[in-house]
């Protein structure tokens, strides 16, 4: 019998003696008027946004809005040409780099490691032995449904365990702030469906402020605790929900309810007015 | 099926060597160009002389081989660092990329024999000239690689907080290393025409290598040891390249740039 995340549960997930200073249960993410410009090109207008630590901020918007720019600004990746951006209390670029995961689109994992140095990747990155960071990734590994494929090679995985084994490398990293970009954007409907249902109960496990970038409304909906709808470029916040009760137990049953689907035709018609703004 | 995949190729080599051997035989070249005979020497007398000669061509080979072999070496060390100090520095890209492109437009044939009055008859000249041909293929091949990195990786392995060198080890010069065999598969084969050009330059006429066994055998009208002599080499190079070739199935296990497999 498979649980709601398509793996079998192994009792709670140990990610024990990860971060330096003890598990990170999230850091907050605070936005001041930032905006960014590439050159002559406004990308992103201006943005005010708070995030409390642990919570779950989704953000939707056409197109070629800036919805990955903005995810580089708050990584630390760069540095917004107005404003400021603090996460917990670093508004440096160095200082944001050092407490947040970044987790594109595509999972990005190595061809060259294994499934499990893959997710380990962080943790050699801070220093640990091989033997060391295997010993750490393997439990987690199990957890999430990859037992067995610890030696795999990411090019014979499925889309879905790929993304699987990339969740698991931002977790280890043990930053208190996720970044995902459009994290399942490239699986099929089904496989997409069931790894917001798993992620949904990793969040639940290992809450993490997290914010998501998406195109899908529904993910948006079912993830968040807040849902943010920007507009076209030079990108604004049009539109702002509060989502009453994110990441419900049953996805089918949540999604396909009447809240849910006066929230997503709410969230559709806001998109509709800020794509032609 | 491997042995079926060479069958083409063995067929036409097969043919080759019997067309020549009857034409040498029936003396239709000789005839038709009005050549004499021992110019063109048969296949058969080719494979005599391998076998009286295999002494003298087995001692000569070695020579050759270890020049190739450590001049290979050189070249690998110095081909890869310069790829990889030109990749980590805009600088150097731009200053000294364009002088490299330059050392290989001066003809090598007028490089031997300088470097033969600096460094003598021993093997230095022939290390210097082959490093000299083999080192570009490999620079430029290895620095195309360590340049298809995807940008994306190294963003995220920032976040991940990797440090130049990291990502450098972790991320590039894994990336690079497929395009690193190449290289190194066309500087290989070169790599024996190099160690030929620094014999021709100078040798010490004992033990001067196959380049030198060449030569010698040429003032002597001894065509059929020059031919077996030619005939060693290109099993050198190929046997070199094949062991490269191995190398690569053996290390590069993964399928450099594969995409993903859609679940």
């Amino acid at each position: 019998m498979l649980t709601k995340s398509g793996a079998p549960k192994m009792g709670p997930l140990d990610l024990s003696g990860e971060a330096p200073g003890g598990p990170a249960a999230g850091a907050s993410v605070r936005l001041d008027g930032a905006g960014h410009s590439y050159g002559v090109l406004e990308t992103i207008e201006r943005l005010d946004l708070d995030v409390a630590p642990g919570a779950v901020l989704g953000i939707v918007g056409p197109s070629g809005c800036g919805k990955s720019t903005l995810l580089e600004l708050i990584a630390g990746l760069r540095e917004p040409s107005r404003g400021t951006i603090a996460v917990g209390a670093e508004t440096g670029s160095d200082g944001r780099l050092a407490l947040c995961a970044f987790m594109p689109q595509r999972d990005l994992l190595l061809p060259w490691l294994s499934a499990i140095d893959n997710a380990a990747l962080p943790l050699r990155l801070a220093g640990s032995t091989r033997s060391q960071s295997r010993e750490r990734a393997t439990a987690p590994l199990r957890h999430f449904g990859l037992s067995g494929f610890e030696q795999t090679r990411p090019q014979e995985l499925s889309g879905g365990m790929r993304q699987r084994v990339a969740f698991l490398r931002t977790l280890l990293s043990g930053r208190p702030a996720l970044l995902l970009d459009e994290p399942f954007a490239s699986l099929d409907a089904i496989t997409r469906a069931e790894m917001q249902s798993w992620l949904a109960g990793v969040l639940s496990e290992q809450p993490r402020t997290v914010i998501l970038v998406t195109h899908d409304v529904e993910e948006a909906l079912y993830l968040c605790d807040r849902v943010i709808v920007l507009s076209a470029r030079p990108a604004i916040a049009m539109a702002e929900v509060e989502v009453p009760a994110p990441r419900a137990e049953d996805r089918a049953a949540a999604v396909t309810s009447p809240e849910f689907a006066s929230m997503r035709a709410g969230l559709l018609g806001e998109l509709g007015k800020g794509a032609s703004r | 099926m491997r042995a079926r995949a060479w069958l083409p190729a063995a067929a036409v080599l097969l043919g080759l060597l019997c067309t020549w051997e009857l034409s040498a035989q029936w003396h239709v070249l000789s005839d038709l160009l009005g050549i004499r005979d021992f110019l063109i020497p048969a296949p058969t007398d080719i494979a005599a002389a391998l076998w009286e000669d295999r002494q003298l061509l087995a001692d000569n080979a070695w020579v050759t081989f270890r020049e190739v072999v450590l001049g290979f070496l050189c070249a690998v060390v110095i081909g890869v660092g310069f790829a990889i100090a030109l990749h980590l520095s805009e600088t150097l890209r731009r200053s000294v990329y364009p002088l490299l492109v330059g050392s290989q437009t001066v003809p090598l044939i007028v490089i031997a024999p300088i470097l033969v009055v600096w460094f003598g008859f021993d093997i230095g000249p022939k290390l210097a000239i082959i490093a000299l041909i083999c080192f570009f293929p490999i620079t430029v091949n290895t620095l195309d690689g360590l340049r298809s990195v995807d940008p994306d990786l190294l963003k995220m392995m920032r976040t991940l907080g990797a440090d130049r060198r990291q990502m450098l080890g972790r991320a590039e010069l894994p990336t690079a290393l497929p395009f690193a065999f190449s290289g190194a598969k066309i500087a290989v084969a070169v790599a024996v025409i190099g160690a030929v050009f620094g014999e021709w330059a100078g040798s010490s006429a004992e033990n001067g290598g196959l380049g030198q066994v060449i030569l010698v055998a040429s003032g002597q009208l001894l065509t059929a040891r020059m031919f077996a002599a030619i005939f060693v080499l290109s099993v050198m190079a190929i046997a070199l390249f094949s062991l490269i070739a191995l190398a690569e199935r053996r290390i590069v296990t993964w399928r450099p740039g594969a995409e993903p497999r859609r679940s």
